[in-house]
């Protein structure tokens, strides 16, 4: 009891005299075990996101010879990427040195230590920077996991391989350090991006794009039944996302403090209104209500919130939901005619379309007028051109990378697999697995 | 010796059994199918791909019968899976040339 009023006399000392932050020392920094908890506990829940979550909502719509390379492809870039972030990728991300481009001086964390600290959003309240570590990381295996989703199906397993560890290190790395880096350019410039609406969902979602422009179509797709083959793993992989992603979301707040507290409840309001737009959207426009189309109302709401969830009110989240909700219905449907592109899973109808929403829409009801969290001084216009500013950035950054990328590994090994290959399904013929016996 | 093999609606199964049984038809191969006639199949509409299914899921029974119960057995079959919308199906009867019974070597009539 008595630790616990001297430090939080410690805080308010802190906050209510800005001037004595800068003498602080690192005998100050307070490390508070809910902080710790709670921040270990959302690390897990992003884990659950990508293994079995995002395996199990993007295997469900594949077809069942498939299966098994979709869970595959999520989960070893997911922890192929794991292992880079701790060799090169943390120390990218999240050191000081260019506006783009972290340093290397904590390659395979050197200097990281059982006692190093990382900063939270609190002057001299601090986490153990291991755990800030390996909540980063979910993150980062999670969005190149992402991409997988609009190649299913047809890219050859060691293309993609190749794809991801090239991508991460030249888009995902610097566009994590320009939102989230110290020095970054985009948090310079005040964008707005709480969970990772532009570095984690516009990132992924440009890149799978490109990634199903230079693959082609799939084998009789527009002709052939490639419908689905298990909806309930769907839904059930869109609700461990859903669960998952109050991790990513509050977790982001890096402090089990109110502003958690507001991420949670934007990520609970604003994923219940996109689904519900989502699924009047389609009874209205398409004549039946799908539960596939209400599992990825969800996720677009989720998506969308992303950006906004620690700075917009409850009211504001529900309408980002529900504009969300409806724009990438038609993204999946009229905008995916118009690109063209074979994007197997709507990467970019849900995660591109819905992130492009929430970033932008993130500068409007941030605004304190519209139960926002910005400052009396908070410019509407201004913020909102910071906000497209970081979008624009982030497409054509993660769009000319994916290329690059997409091409070295189409040099390397061959992007597609062979048409038999295909026909016969990725399990069998990558994999040496069939996932149900019939 | 005749087998009969009927494509009936897959909920009509059990009725045709029941009525095979009656008349003294004691065996019955039963494997799902797919197919169609002149009914309509459905779409089915996943985001924005649309597939229309053209099959339709039936039940094949095929039964083979002494020749002095075929009428019977059609009749019966006729009548127990009609439901008088498109879609009933229908019943083939070819002629069988030899049967055995594996478990007792015994051949013809006696092994059905």
């Amino acid at each position: 009891m008595v630790t616990l009023i001297h430090k939080l006399c410690l805080s308010a000392a802190l906050l209510m005299l800005p001037a004595l932050s800068h003498a602080q020392t690192a005998a100050e920094a307070v490390v508070d075990k809910g902080d710790v908890a709670w921040m270990m506990t959302a690390t897990l829940l992003v884990l659950f996101m990508a293994m079995p979550g995002l395996g199990l909502f993007y295997g469900g719509m594949v077809r069942a010879r498939n299966m098994l390379s979709v869970l595959m492809q999520v989960s070893i870039v997911f922890c192929l990427i794991a292992l880079l972030w701790v060799v090169y990728g943390y120390s990218v991300a999240f050191t000081e040195s260019t506006p783009y481009f972290g340093s290397l001086s904590k390659l395979f964390l050197s200097g990281v230590t059982i006692d190093s600290l990382a900063d939270t959003f609190t002057d001299g309240v601090k986490l153990p920077e291991f755990v800030f570590v390996a909540f980063q990381c979910t993150f980062a295996g999670l969005t190149c996991a992402l991409i997988v989703g609009s190649l299913a199906e047809r890219v050859r397993f060691a293309a993609l391989l190749v794809f991801a560890v090239i991508w991460f290190t030249f888009s995902y790395l610097p566009i994590a350090h320009m939102v989230w880096g110290p020095g970054g350019m985009l948090a310079e410039d005040g964008a707005l991006d709480f969970a990772g609406g532009t570095v984690v969902h516009i990132n992924a979602g440009v890149a799978g794009l490109v990634g199903a422009w230079m693959l082609g179509k799939r084998i009789g797709y527009g002709r052939d039944n490639l419908a689905p083959h298990s909806l309930p793993l769907t839904l059930v992989g869109a609700a461990i996302l859903w669960v998952g992603w109050f991790g990513f979301n509050a977790g982001s707040n890096l402090e089990a403090t109110s502003g958690a507290a507001l991420a949670a409840v934007n990520t609970l309001f604003a994923t219940a209104a996109a689904t519900v737009s989502w699924t009047f959207g389609e009874w209205f426009f398409k004549g039946k209500p799908s539960m596939l189309g209400a599992a990825s109302g969800a996720i677009a709401g989720l998506v969308a919130i992303t950006p906004a969830c620690g700075s917009v009110g409850v009211m504001g989240g529900i309408v980002i939901g529900l504009v969300a909700g409806l724009v990438c219905l038609w993204g999946v449907n009229g905008l995916k005619r118009m690109l063209g592109a074979d994007d197997s899973l709507d990467v970019f109808g849900v995660h591109g379309v819905g992130g492009i929403v929430g970033a932008i829409l993130t500068g409007v009801f941030s605004a304190p007028g519209l139960g926002g969290t910005g400052g009396a001084d908070y410019a509407i216009g201004g913020q909102l051109w910071i906000q497209v500013f970081s979008v624009l950035v982030t497409i054509v950054w993660s769009a000319v990378v994916a290329f690059i990328a997409f091409k070295v590994a189409d040099l390397l090994v061959g992007l597609r697999v062979s048409e038999d290959e295909e026909r016969e399904g990725l399990d069998i013929t990558t994999h040496g697995e069939t996932a149900y016996h019939r | 010796m005749k087998l009969i093999t009927a494509i009936i609606k897959p909920f009509k199964l059990d009725e045709v059994r029941e009525a095979l049984s009656g008349i003294g038809v004691q065996g019955v191969t039963v494997t799902e199918v797919k197919g169609f006639g002149r009914q309509k199949g459905h779409t089915e509409l996943y985001r924005g791909a649309e597939y229309v299914v053209d099959f339709l899921p039936k039940v094949k029974l095929e039964a083979a019968v002494v020749d002095e119960l075929v009428d019977q057995a059609v009749e019966a079959i006729e009548n127990m899976a009609r439901t008088g919308k498109i879609g009933d199906g229908k019943i083939f009867v070819f002629d069988l040339e030899q049967v055995v019974r594996i478990r007792t070597g015994e051949t013809g009539a006696t092994a059905i």
